[in-house]
């Protein structure tokens, strides 16, 4: 059976942002703006270090899921810098942007699958951060180790049962399981979640969060999610950066804070 | 008082507010232009008087249909509908990347999408007769004349409507497969193409209902099918074979049109 790395080997030659000692992400005077809108972020700055499970909280509006996505340019940046796996963000080119892209695993809020294909189908689709051509479109023509490691994928989130069924007959705990396996197809480096937990139900909110945690943990993984669930912040991370104000208003360990501190946090934000 | 109040007061409101001279002039024009239309191109009474008898007339000599020839018949039939078949799966084979390159977000560059667009605008415009004339002008009489006129014709309906149909998929997976690294044909064959699936194929049966009527009237200007039998028989005043042809047309239209009712409605 092929082994499912969570984390992808640095390319040859190159040191890799973990043995270097570089953190996985690093903002530095980061600001941003919608057209005329209010200013969502001024001068924010933010370490992420390698292995880390970082919790990004705030009240609605203080770009918390703008962030996440400036990382890797889902939305673009108004000025400052980022750097993330070693690489400087802003001035990477469309197949620079590319091939960063496919070290970072991004777990949106709604599950973003293709809801007509299957399960199988849509782990597959995964393996096109390092693959393309008709091979890598749907598990019918996918090549026999691509899809002995996508069931892997759907194994490791316990939904290798459910491979084969389309993903609008899933519930929406377990199509976000799906994503989460697609993610892990990708092998990344480094994993984005946005508020994986929020369109589901406390108990699939759980068990997605505890799944995300637990394959970060278990491969030592860079895991940075967006929650705006008190109890997964504390739970699921080791350090709680709060926005507010454009910037980090809050940065404390996880251990160190509780449900009613941050509570607090959102009021007075 | 306001408005309310007058209502409660068992007033009616004016049935219209207040006139607007400009929308006024244009249904007035409107109007008037159909008007005239109606009575410069159409019947009058007196042709309509002089016709119907001529029309009931031919009816009488087409009965009782003539099936001695039903056997060349049926097999310009079989040819009308592989002309129908070979054109429409060319049309929309090459409406799917006409397509894509017309819609929205997904063609690589706003001049090509407009470029494709344009092309689509003409394909749809000029009448697939048009195209017959110009094709077999170009290719010679016969049925690869009404292929290609039936292609065109199917592009210029069916590309544009996958465009639609592309656009207005759920653009989550679109996202999520950009944020993985995938290139953009991927993200295409991925994600866009079995979610706008359903609808293609929708278009798709009702392009095959179209181009089989079209292939039966391609025949007229020379562009192959049973068109020409029909053109014949009515040169020759042979009604009652006439007859017998239209009656077979007939059931193939009725019965690609209900095949393609069925499926859309199993599909969708």
């Amino acid at each position: 059976m092929n082994v499912v790395a969570f984390q992808q080997t640095a390319p040859e030659g190159a040191l890799s942002p973990a043995r270097s000692g570089l953190p996985a992400a690093s903002v530095r005077g980061l600001s941003k703006q919608f057209g005329a809108g209010p200013v969502i972020m001024s001068g924010l700055d933010l370490d992420i270090h390698h292995g880390s499970r970082v919790a990004i909280i705030g009240a609605n509006g203080t770009g918390k899921s703008t962030l996440i996505r400036m990382l890797v340019r889902l939305v673009e940046p108004g000025g400052g810098d980022i750097r993330l796996l070693g690489e400087d963000v802003r001035k990477l080119d469309a197949a620079g942007l590319k091939r960063l892209r496919s070290r970072v695993g991004f777990v949106f809020q709604r599950h973003n699958l293709v809801t007509r294909l299957s399960a199988l189908t849509n782990v597959v689709h995964g393996v096109q951060s390092r693959m393309s051509g008709p091979r890598t479109w749907t598990q019918l023509l996918a090549p026999r180790e691509v899809r002995a490691e996508a069931m892997h994928c759907l194994e490791r989130v316990g939904l290798a049962d459910k491979a084969t069924a389309r993903i609008d007959t899933l519930s929406g705990g377990q199509s976000q399981r799906v994503a989460v396996a697609r993610m892990l197809m990708q092998r990344p480096e480094l994993v984005i979640a946005d508020e994986p937990d929020a369109s589901l139900d406390p108990k699939s909110g759980e068990e997605v969060m505890a799944t995300l945690a637990a394959l970060a943990n278990e491969q030592d993984a860079t895991l940075i999610f967006v929650s705006h669930r008190m109890e997964h912040a504390i739970r699921f991370s080791e350090r709680i950066v709060g926005l507010g104000g454009g910037k980090v208003a809050l940065d404390q360990p996880s251990d160190t804070v509780s449900e009613a501190e941050l509570t607090r946090f959102f009021h007075h934000d | 008082m306001t408005e309310a109040q007058t209502r409660k007061a068992g007033h009616l409101p004016p049935r219209i507010e207040r006139v607007n001279p400009v929308a006024f002039t244009l249904t007035f024009a409107v109007a008037a232009f159909v008007i005239w239309s109606m009575t410069t191109a159409g019947p009058s009474l007196d042709q309509l008087a002089r016709g119907l008898p001529n029309i009931g007339n031919i009816l009488s000599r087409m009965f009782p249909p003539d099936f001695e020839r039903i056997d060349r018949i049926l097999w310009s039939l079989f040819q009308t509908f592989q002309m129908a078949i070979a054109g429409c799966a060319i049309g929309l084979v090459l409406s799917v990347p006409l397509g894509i390159l017309a819609a929205e977000g997904l063609s690589p560059h706003p001049a090509i999408r407009t470029a494709a667009r344009s092309l689509i605008a003409v394909f749809r415009t000029v009448p697939d007769l048009v195209w017959a004339l110009i094709f077999v002008i170009a290719v010679g009489l016969g049925s690869p004349a009404g292929v290609l006129a039936i292609a065109i014709d199917v592009m210029g309906f069916a590309a544009r409507f996958f465009a639609e149909a592309m656009e207005e998929t759920d653009k989550g997976p679109r996202e999520a497969l950009s944020a993985l690294g995938a290139n953009r044909l991927g993200m295409i064959m991925s994600a866009v193409l079995p979610a706008a699936a359903p609808s293609m194929i929708a278009t798709s049966l009702y392009c095959l209902e179209k181009a089989t009527r079209a292939s039966v009237v391609l025949g007229l200007v020379g562009a192959g099918g049973i068109g020409v039998e029909l053109k014949v028989a009515f040169d020759l005043f042979a009604y009652q074979t006439a007859a017998t042809i239209i009656l077979v047309i007939l059931i193939l239209v009725i019965a690609v049109e209900q095949t393609g009712g069925w499926l859309r409605r199993k599909i969708i």
